[in-house]
């Protein structure tokens, strides 16, 4: 058995030896995006498994291991987790957790200790749970992220966000009924392949690379778009997993929709802005906002890349770059919200509108409290400003039916449709 | 071609069929009970024959229950509100706003200046399901109901937001003695609060407006609610004629004229599909057969106690009362506890005539009845008490414990399960230790299986014996009861039979007693020695799931729906009293009683106070504090320390500048300024402004800006802010201050000084949706008061439209403000010592009512340090006790200022024998998920008691009183223990 190590505060750490011997689970977020970040700790020697199940048990142990008036997302994740070392598919004594620690405002950044004290109550002590998160939150020696990992998983998120948006702008219109999906599978083993090798790493390479991605895709259109354009915007777990929002996306596709979703990026752009608003607010320390205005750039050149290849295809529609979505909630919300979501997703569902799409589902856990302020706080100057808004805010939650929020889902999309054709 | 629009809502079908040119020859609205699609076929069946003979028709269905069907035999659908639309678009006048009230959906439409439509979200108060679960409670028809509220003389409030909390409002009314007449019409107006406040959220309901749906129809009251609130005329409020065919009316306009549909051809596929459809669920059943049945009802028969005969008992009788919620019990024992008399019956909403008749009952059973002493308990008891001149009062967890120990002496885990509430608690050295109470979003008792058994058309028993031997129990999930109804809805959609609902139902009624009330996460969490009771626990399948999910044979004393009579009837024998005071045979018939209400005008409270007149006294009910109860006595000079009460008063002695140079500024007095106003009041008095500040929270004040709250399930503190600025609006002010604090102050006792999202960016809520703040008179800058150098630039930014004040003049103004924020910090802790010291020289307890600064506000905490204080106990706040100045080890990330208080004062009380934390948590306050376990954690620990209250707008205090007498008497008998251990040693 693996020596235990423990920090000052009784913290499990994860140890170099548990980095060659133990298995990391890891609960799924994003589709996409989450199987590109696999490869990235398996070349660094991380044995890293996604769970990515769907089944009663999940909830069912979210409930029972956390309070029930936490958020709907931590119940999930933590039930998923549960649910996983239940399976019996792990040996307990070699298995690790890994969760996102964003260190925010928000009570969200508690849920690596929840997930701690979920193991406490169901006799698991001994599994480490390691936070993954860039501002330094808890030190483990066997868990590192590296300058060369960063910009690996910088280009992993890219990439998700061009597959995300290529996939929903082509799925509806497809040619051969999945032929979308099928592309997606060759290019991410494509892109696995080269991770693993190190391949096309540069930013030229990138380029030319999104480039190819692009235009294979384009190339499965058919020549047909009457479809009614519906966004997803809201908080970052049931925003993105099909888990914590009932398959919403699948849901809107079936009914004739077509789905946009702002990207990740824009999140992790967001989070990095927060250092340099900080200083602006407050005061601090210089050097972070200079580490952070540096980051910033870095990462927003690369989605202007993207969006500069996106712009070369006439049938596609690109997303707006990080600064001019920020510039779009000016007078809606002050930037120093920044717990959640915060200013991002007023802005996003800003941007939906700038680009044309006024129906919108503002999606959010029961009680969720930034979205209190950002989500349904806002929705009612966005109104005043766009009157052809179609704004309709969801909650998720374990006992919230899928039949109630079905028919909210489908008001929203009457109420579209009729814009569409002038009748309001 | 005929027109059909059929409307499948949550409880009814309403079907209208048109000629094509429009005119109206058939409709027809009856309530489904569930069975959607055999209603479905049998209305369509009819109009095939009767109306449209076979001929091909145009057919559109709409409502939240038709979405099954719809798409199972692809009948157009239409969604309500847009058939909604299309009825109104067609009405005679233009309608600028209709109100649509259904069975389980409430919506507002606007249709002119920007269209736009509004559903309830997920918390469903205020709708026809909330309404007929009211006539339930009340015990009255539905049209009853109506015709009562229309002779009411007085309206209390009610929270409106959600059925549960308005229930635990009511429920204590009638308990209180509250007439019904005023309880439906209090109903009434709940509802169109809800409407105003939960669905319009900050869009203003101006124009001529139609009404729609079953309830806006038939509750003449409701009508008139809606009216006097909306101030409408009557060309300007409209209710049309058959108003509940509105939507199915829209949808036969809506319904397709190019693909006719034949019906005949439609029902046959319905019909061939009927049994294709069979659902598999994933729970076990609750018995096998039979055989496991009777086994399991023979060891439960076995608890049962001694018993004589009433008309011959010749020695001393002792009566209890348990005056519940929804049921009165009354037992009478004899010397040796043995059961003599017995009486379990619903109270109808008048406890009073059910104790009257069984008190009765035994007088003439036994005209010569000795009875010794009698004791009250529950809900009701002071009524009961007061009524009757019982001898005793007793808290009902301990009435319980007693009983409960007759049947186990050690027992070590207790839960009741009533009609209305869940009370569970755990027993560590014969003493009550924890208390689990269910709070508003966490209740499914015993009533809500009766209002479902009743909705599906059985009877209670019928329906309960029903589940015992369901092959596939539904899996319900186990919160609101609300969601609930939904999940009922679906189960039904995908086949699942009323068999299987009803195991549901039982077990979903425990897993929320386990998982939701206690939070338990194993059996090993209750306890070695359960002991179930409360009439809910009579229910076999509810018995049956409780111990499939424990894992365990716990005790059902056959007499568990009369244990908390049986207890007092207990606890009154103990009291070695040799003559009852109660009412002899002959009071009993000559007793009257009755009630009146008065509106308290002792203070700002305004308390609406429910005056019970008996022959021989009065009963006063409704007030928050005791000052109505001695209004015409003289009131004792006690010393009383209450850290809340002295909070207020510091707030209070800030004297504003008269006649300042730069003007009148307003600070909004809720959230983080209860505990800034320190600060930013002389920050600013300083700066030569002369400051005015919001009056303290009420619930008028709240009212006032509940229209323009945006998040219904936001919590009540962040709801009144709406109030309090529209008060200030009203000042005739030259600004509004109300900062931005994402940050906090920095106590170095926490790894980062964060406020609540909710705290930190209301402001931003409140611009946002309050169309009458601008730039110009709303101040809302982010400030970070934990960098004392930058704050000071941003607030010369942030006062700017004001005129440029120069660096001298504000550095001197926020060394004022830093330095009067400190001194006011140390006089809190002079006065914990001095609260303290006082209190260890009198031998009184110390309660440490911990929480957030605005819990200070008395519209917020309900009273509830004033309650505490009359039970004879020294109320201080954690910010009073002396601390440790160093960051306790957590195991959750400590980096909200308040939240290290908490966990500070926890450590520190945990070492402190006569302190106790009483910790207020705001309804939807997420961040306090996290808290109150780790506090509760951090007590624990130490052995030390935890107690928690939740608090919302709700105003009813009768859950908070059973928790903290609760905690008295366990306090109490921890001192006894003490005593006891120390005389021994001493020996």
């Amino acid at each position: 058995m693996t020596q235990l190590q423990y920090d000052d505060n009784g913290r499990v750490i994860f140890t170099e030896e548990m980095k060659e011997t133990y298995t990391i689970l890891v609960p799924m977020m994003l589709p996409v995006h989450f199987e590109l970040f696999k490869p990235i700790f398996t070349a660094e020697g991380y044995h890293l498994e996604i769970i990515n199940t769907q089944n009663a048990n999940i909830i069912e142990n979210g409930l029972k291991y956390t309070h029930n008036d936490i958020c709907y997302p931590a119940q999930l994740v933590i039930g998923q987790l549960m649910d996983a070392l239940q399976s019996g598919k792990y040996d307990l004594n070699k298995v690790a957790l890994m969760m996102t620690q964003t260190g925010g405002g928000c009570r969200a950044s508690n849920y690596v200790s929840l997930l701690r004290k979920a193991l406490a109550k169901a006799g698991l002590a001994q599994i480490p749970v390691v936070s993954l998160n860039f501002n330094g939150l808890e030190d483990n020696p066997g868990f590192k992220i590296t300058l060369s990992m960063v910009k690996k998983l910088a280009h992993a998120v890219i990439y998700g966000d061009l597959f995300m948006l290529l996939r929903n702008q082509t799925l509806p219109y497809e040619r051969e009924a999945g032929s979308v999906d099928r592309l997606i599978d060759k290019h991410v083993q494509i892109l696995l392949h080269d991770f693993a090798q190190n391949k096309s790493m540069g930013k030229k390479a990138l380029r030319q690379k999104m480039r190819q991605i692009t235009a294979d895709f384009v190339a499965l259109l058919s020549s047909e778009r009457h479809k009614i354009k519906v966004g997803v915007v809201g908080e970052i777990y049931v925003k993105f997993a099909p888990l914590g929002n009932n398959n919403l996306e699948e849901f809107l596709r079936n009914e004739d929709a077509e789905v946009v979703i702002p990207g990740l990026l824009d999140f992790l752009l967001y989070t990095i802005d927060t250092g340099i608003e900080d200083y602006r607010l407050y005061g601090g320390s210089r050097l972070k906002k200079y580490v952070s205005q540096y980051l910033l750039n870095y990462f927003e050149n690369i989605q202007k890349d993207m969006i500069a290849v996106i712009k070369d295809f006439p049938q596609l529609t690109p997303p707006s770059n990080f600064s001019h979505t920020k510039s779009l909630a000016k007078g809606f919300i002050g930037y120093g919200a920044k717990m959640g979501e915060g200013w991002l997703l007023t802005a996003e569902m800003l941007e939906l509108i700038d680009q044309g799409v006024n129906n919108i589902v503002c999606t959010q856990p029961f009680g969720c409290l930034p979205n209190h302020i950002c989500g349904r706080g806002m929705i009612r100057k966005i109104k005043e400003c766009f009157p052809e808004a179609n704004i309709v805010p969801i909650d998720y939650d374990a006992s919230a039916t899928k039949v109630n929020q079905e028919n909210r889902l489908k008001l929203m999309l009457s109420t579209g449709r009729k814009i569409a054709e002038g009748k309001i | 071609m005929y027109r059909i629009g059929l409307d499948i809502g949550s409880t009814t079908i309403k079907c209208v069929v048109l000629e094509e040119n429009g005119k109206l020859v058939y409709q027809s609205y009856q309530r489904h009970r569930a069975q959607i699609k055999e209603k479905t076929e049998e209305v369509l069946t009819y109009i095939d024959q009767e109306i449209t003979h076979h001929q091909p028709v145009q057919l559109a269905i709409t409502g939240s229950a038709a979405l099954g069907i719809a798409e199972k035999f692809s009948i157009p659908f239409v969604q309500e509100v847009i058939a909604t639309q299309e009825a109104v678009e067609n009405y005679s006048e233009p309608i600028d706003v209709v109100i649509e009230l259904g069975g389980e959906d409430a919506k507002i439409l606007f249709l002119t200046n920007g269209v736009e439509v509004r559903m309830n979200g997920s918390c469903a108060g205020g709708t026809g399901a909330f309404i007929d679960q009211m006539a339930v409670l009340l015990n009255v028809e539905l049209e009853e109901m109506d015709q009562l509220a229309s002779q009411a003389d007085c309206i209390y409030p009610i929270a409106s937001r959600c059925g549960v909390f308005a229930k635990s409002d009511i429920q204590p009314l009638l308990n209180q003695g509250a007439s019904k007449e005023n309880v439906a019409a209090s109903i009434f107006q709940a509802v169109v609060n809800q409407t105003i406040g939960g669905l319009a959220q900050g869009r203003d309901l101006v124009g001529r407006m139609m009404f729609l749906g079953g309830p806006l129809t038939f509750f003449k009251s409701l009508q008139k609610s809606f009216v006097n609130t909306l101030k409408l005329t009557p060309e300007m409020g409209i209710f049309p004629e058959n108003a509940q065919y509105y939507v199915a009316y829209g949808a036969a306009l809506y319904s397709d004229k190019e693909h006719g549909i034949d019906i005949a051809q439609l029902l046959g596929v319905m019909r061939q599909q009927s049994d294709a459809n069979h659902y598999q669920g994933h729970l076990s059943p609750l018995f096998a057969d039979e055989n496991e049945y009777r086994t399991f009802v023979a060891r439960h028969q076995a608890h049962d106690i001694a018993r004589d005969d009433l008309a011959t008992y010749s020695k001393k009788v002792y009566l209890g009362i348990d005056a519940g919620s929804t049921t009165a019990k009354i037992v009478a024992v004899g010397e040796n506890g043995e059961l003599l008399f017995g009486h379990y019956a619903t109270s109808d909403g008048n406890p009073i005539q059910i104790v009257r008749e069984a008190l009765l009952a035994i007088y003439q059973e036994n005209p010569a009845v000795q009875i010794a002493s009698a004791a009250a308990t529950g809900y009701g008891e002071e009524l009961v008490r007061q009524a009757f001149n019982l001898d005793f009062g007793l808290v009902e967890t301990v009435a319980h414990l007693t009983a409960a120990q007759r049947f186990m002496p050690e027992v070590d885990f207790i839960i009741d399960i009533g009609g209305q509430d869940i009370k569970c608690f755990k027993i560590k050295n014969h003493i009550i230790d924890t208390i689990f109470l269910n709070e508003a979003c966490s209740s499914g008792c015993g009533s809500f299986i009766s209002t479902f058994a009743t909705a599906l058309g059985y009877g209670v028993e019928e329906f309960a014996q029903m589940g015992l031997f369901a092959k596939n129990p539904v899996d319900l999930g186990s919160r609101c009861t609300v969601f609930m109804n939904s999940s009922v809805k679906q189960a039904q959609k995908k086949g699942a039979s009323v068999e299987d609902i009803s195991a549901g139902l039982s077990i979903s009624v425990v897993k929320n007693a386990l998982y939701k009330v206690i939070r338990a996460n194993s059996k090993e969490d209750l306890g070695h020695h359960i002991v179930v009771q409360g009439g809910t626990f009579l229910n076999d399948s509810i018995l049956r799931a409780f111990e499939m999910e424990v894992q365990s044979e716990v005790i059902r004393p056959t007499i568990a729906g009369l244990m908390g009579a049986y207890g007092a009837a207990l606890y009154a024998k103990n009291q070695k009293l040799s003559q009852s005071q109660i009412l002899t045979a002959e009071q009993l018939k000559t007793f009257t009683h009755q009630v009146t209400n008065e509106i308290c005008q002792l203070c700002g409270n305004h308390c609406q106070l429910t005056i019970n007149q008996f022959i021989h006294g009065r009963l006063i009910a409704g007030n928050r504090c005791e000052r109505p109860l001695n209004q015409h006595t003289v009131v004792k000079e006690t010393v009383v320390y209450n850290a809340y009460q002295f909070k207020r008063q510091q707030i209070q002695k800030r004297i504003a500048k008269k006649n300042a140079s730069r003007g009148r500024m307003g600070l909004p007095m809720g959230l983080n300024m209860y505990e800034n106003y320190h600060f930013y009041h002389a920050l600013l008095t300083a700066l030569d402004f002369e400051v005015v500040r919001s009056p303290f929270g009420s619930r008028a004040l709240y009212l006032e800006g509940q229209h323009t709250v945006p998040s219904d399930t936001v919590c009540y503190p962040a709801k009144l802010m709406h109030g309090h600025l529209e008060y200030l609006l009203k000042q005739n002010l030259d600004g509004i201050f109300y900062p931005c604090m994402a940050y906090n102050f920095d106590e170095k006792i926490s790894d980062n000084h964060y406020n609540c999202p909710v705290v930190a960016y209301y402001p931003e809520v409140l611009k946002a949706n309050m169309k009458t703040l601008n730039e110009k008179n709303f101040i809302m800058d982010y400030l970070g008061p934990h960098n004392p150098k930058h704050f000071l630039k941003a607030m010369q930014q942030a006062l700017l439209s004001f005129g440029h004040i120069n660096y001298f003049t504000m550095k001197k103004a926020v060394n004022t403000a830093y330095e009067s924020y400190e001194s006011y910090l140390k006089t809190l802790k002079d006065y914990g010592m001095e609260a303290i010291t006082y209190a260890r020289n009198h031998n009184l307890p110390i309660i440490v009512l911990a929480g957030r600064p605005y819990h200070i506000d008395p519209e917020i905490n309900h009273g509830i340090d004033q309650l505490i204080t009359s039970f004879g106990a020294v109320v201080i706040s954690e910010d009073c006790l002396p601390l440790a100045q160093d960051k306790p080890k957590t195991r959750v990330l400590n980096q909200w200022t308040y939240h290290a208080r908490l966990y500070n004062a926890a450590r520190y009380i945990a070492q402190q024998d006569d302190m106790y934390l009483v910790q207020l948590v705001s309804f939807g306050c997420g961040l306090d998920a996290v808290t109150t376990d780790e506090v509760r954690e951090i007590l624990e620990r130490e052995n030390h008691i935890y107690t928690q209250i939740k608090i919302d707008e709700i105003n009813n205090l009768g859950a908070v009183k059973i928790r903290l007498r609760s905690l008295f008497a366990a306090i109490e008998q921890q001192r006894k223990a003490v005593t006891a251990d120390d005389s021994a040693a001493i020996r």
